[in-house]
């Protein structure tokens, strides 16, 4: 479904990226793991289309497609969503509006009719229980005044919401409470299919006691210094990274 | 991805109401004297007293001089170079729109505002005002039979002259400013209203007015006088051909709210900007001012401004009766080359008089935006308040936000709050949405949208939509 090969990606001029290689297959959960900075987020934004970073070597393909030559908008039409590690607010756009907006984009591209706000209201009620909210949250304004975890909340929802094909999480445990972190843990096991995909990007060990990953991967310097299977994060869990090098050290 | 991390101004989308009417005009002679004053005082078959109050207008306004200090260049204008009336031929006296020229209705359609019999919009009554008159007024009987009179000015001058003579100049006096002064001189046509005591006018009244004809100058005026306790809502409109020469348009409004009266009064302005290099477009300069004679009266003014070369405005209110409140809701939006000078002035003269002003200025490619406010609390005013918030969002980097808000308090007793923030439309934002599935253009009318709702929201439902359209439309292609 996704396969990273040789990526390099700067920022500012900055190198980040030195030669990342990854593949996932569709219905497989990845775990990527790794110190602060290493460049979690910045793949994350990477496969997502962010127009500050700029690959300068490697190869990015989604379902057969080249995802660098893809417009942000065009990568979300086709299927790949990401949580983001900071979600931003928008001024008096209500949840429910921007939702819909989001939805019906998608649809249009795929060639579907839109849904009009009553449709969608249906589909929204339903989703809202996945991560356990009232209405309430739909008619405020994206992410305005929300607390840490109620944004990070409402990224599931609108994960929830679109059914991605390839989610990518970014820390989205980070901040949450232990129920919250059950609820979003349900959300992505709900959407586990043979067709879909997830990659999770966390610091803590313990989200993926609810969400079990196929393989785990740490990030070290803009490289994928290790990937093993679920243990790998017990290990890494009990012994930090010190004791990991780059492979590129190794090698 | 093609494009860079900036979000920039780009190629922008043709100008949607640039088309001509094909329409044979009846046109004055070029220039400013008396007699051309006379002549449309003729044609318009007016009263001796009409033509003596443009004449002192007149009089006075050649002892002006063109005000400087607003925050906005053009070249000198030749007011001699400008056509002071222009009417499409066929001016017999019209029994009903049946007999309107049909190019005229078509003009009007494509404009988005049908007024024939069965198109027209329902909950609202039209005055359709072309080059310097009306060509049609809808809904008439429905209006007369709640006692509302609602006219082309020219008809209102003969048909109810005690009550303009009584009211016209009274808020905005024949000598106001030079543009005002030229306007008493040369008015063409505008729309009266008047609501009695008591009455809720049961539809929204609007004008539309559509500029034509090539080398003239639009100069309206408005008067709109709601009675004590009555209540009425009016909205303007307006466009123009796309034409490489600057076109002026100079109007006056005036709005009077007697005891425990409101008026509102909404302005969606889409004349003519001119190109990306700056050529041609309306230059848009006019007068609104409304008077809060009546305690517990209320003014409220909505902008929407999105056309324009040049924009010099400043909707204000005089709060001149106890407990009265003036507002002023404004969305300018500079594109292209387009300049904006606008804002307001509240004269808080009565006891408790309350002000509220929520600007939103919206810059983008080479457009510049100035807020410019003055709120003037004067002595007597015990316990006054005002609320200002004044917004600026930029879009690229070529263009610029100025905010030049006044304030002069002789009162000590006032309460005065004031926010101002200056914001560049957020990368991230538009970011996050396109990652959601919107296109980078969808994605910024989301971001302006929300950034304008505590406006929209005060706009009548019919054109709220119309708004945001508008919106989009002059921001299209301003993302890279
Ligand atoms: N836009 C940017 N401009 C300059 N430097 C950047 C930018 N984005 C990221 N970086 C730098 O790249 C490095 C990797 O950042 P990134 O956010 O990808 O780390 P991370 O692995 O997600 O860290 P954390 O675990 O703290 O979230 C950091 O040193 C960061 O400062
Ligand atoms: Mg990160």
């Amino acid at each position: 479904m996704l396969q990273i090969t040789n990526l390099h990606a700067t920022a500012d001029g900055r190198e980040i990226l030195k030669g990342l290689d990854l593949s996932v297959s569709a219905g497989e959960v990845h775990a990527i793991m790794g110190p602060n900075g290493s460049g979690k987020s910045t793949l994350a934004q990477i496969l997502a289309g962010h127009p500050v970073y700029i690959v300068t070597e490697g190869l990015v393909t989604f379902e057969g497609r080249d995802l660098l030559d893809m417009e942000p908008e065009e990568r979300a039409q086709a299927g790949l969503f990401l949580a983001f590690q900071y979600p931003v607010s928008i001024r008096g756009i209500t949840n429910a509006y921007f939702l819909r907006a989001g939805v019906n984009a998608i649809r249009k591209s795929q060639g579907l009719p839109e849904l009009d706000p009553l449709d969608f209201l249906d589909v929204l009620q339903e989703k809202l229980k996945v991560i356990g909210w009232d209405d309430s949250f739909l008619n405020r304004p994206v992410n305005d005044g929300f607390s840490g975890g109620e944004k990070k909340r409402n990224e599931i929802l609108q994960m929830a919401v679109l059914e991605p094909r390839l989610a990518v999480l970014d820390e989205t445990d980070s901040g949450l409470d232990i129920d919250a972190l059950k609820t979003v843990a349900a959300a992505v096991n709900k959407l586990r299919a043979p067709e879909r995909a997830t990659i999770v990007v966390t610091h803590y060990q313990r989200l993926l006691n609810y969400i079990i990953p196929d393989v785990v991967h740490v990030l070290v310097d803009g490289r994928i210094a290790r990937s093993g299977s679920k243990e790998l994060a017990l290990e890494l869990e009990a012994r930090g990274y010190d004791w990991i090098k780059p492979e590129a050290d190794v090698a | 991805m093609t494009s860079t991390s900036s979000i920039e101004a780009q190629v922008l989308q043709p100008y949607k109401y640039g088309f001509v009417t094909d329409i044979e005009s009846e046109l004055a002679p070029a220039g400013l004297n008396e007699d051309i004053i006379r002549l449309i005082s003729e044609k318009k078959g007016e009263p001796t007293w009409m033509l003596d109050w443009r004449l002192k207008a007149y009089q006075q306004w050649t002892g002006m001089t063109e005000p400087k200090w607003a925050n906005v260049k053009y070249g000198p204008i030749d007011y001699q170079a400008i056509h002071y009336y222009a009417a499409p031929k066929q001016q017999k006296k019209l029994g009903s729109l049946d007999e309107v020229d049909p190019k005229l209705l078509e003009t009007f359609e494509k404009l988005g505002i049908p007024i024939s019999e069965q198109k027209r919009l329902s909950g609202v009554a039209v005055d359709a005002v072309f080059d310097s008159v009306s060509v049609a007024t809808t809904f008439k009987e429905t209006l007369a039979a709640a006692g509302v009179i609602f006219l082309p000015i020219s008809e209102a001058i003969r048909e109810h002259p005690d009550l303009v003579r009584r009211w016209l100049g009274s808020v905005v006096p024949h000598n106001d400013n030079f543009f005002a002064a030229l306007n008493s001189a040369v008015f063409t046509d505008g729309s009266f209203a008047y609501i009695p005591k008591g009455v809720l006018c049961p539809l929204e009244l609007s004008t539309y007015f559509r500029i034509n004809a090539q080398a003239t100058g639009q100069f309206e005026r408005t008067l709109i006088v709601a009675d004590e306790g009555s209540y009425v809502s009016y909205l303007e409109g307006c466009s123009a051909p796309s034409r490489d020469e600057n076109q002026l348009h100079a109007a006056v409004v005036e709005l009077v709210a007697l005891d425990d009266a409101t008026i509102k009064y909404s302005t969606i302005q889409n004349w003519y900007p001119g190109d990306e290099h700056g050529k041609g477009g309306i230059y848009n300069f006019v007068t609104k001012r409304g008077k809060c004679a009546g305690k517990s009266s209320k003014i409220s003014w909505t902008q929407v401004e999105t056309g324009s070369a040049i924009t010099w405005k400043y909707p204000g209110c005089i709060l001149q009766g106890d407990d009265s409140v003036g507002e002023f809701y404004s969305v300018a939006v500079t594109s292209r080359r387009q300049q904006a000078d606008t804002g307001t002035k509240m004269i808080h003269i009565g006891k408790n008089t309350k002000s509220t002003i929520v600007s939103k200025g919206i810059s983008a490619d080479r457009g510049q935006n100035t807020y410019r406010g003055l709120v003037k609390i004067m002595k007597g005013a015990e316990g006054a308040r005002n609320y200002s918030q004044c917004d600026s969002m930029l879009i690229g980097d070529k263009c610029g936000a100025h905010t030049f808000p006044y304030i002069d308090v002789r009162n000590s007793s006032a309460i005065m709050e004031h926010e101002a923030s200056t914001s560049k439309i957020g990368e991230d934002q538009i970011f996050y949405l396109r990652q959601r599935g919107l296109k980078a253009e969808d994605a910024v009318s989301m971001v302006v949208a929300g950034f304008c709702k505590d406006v929209f929201r005060e706009l009548p439902m019919e054109f709220a939509v119309e708004a945001q359209n508008l919106l989009s439309i002059s921001l299209e292609g301003s993302v890279g």
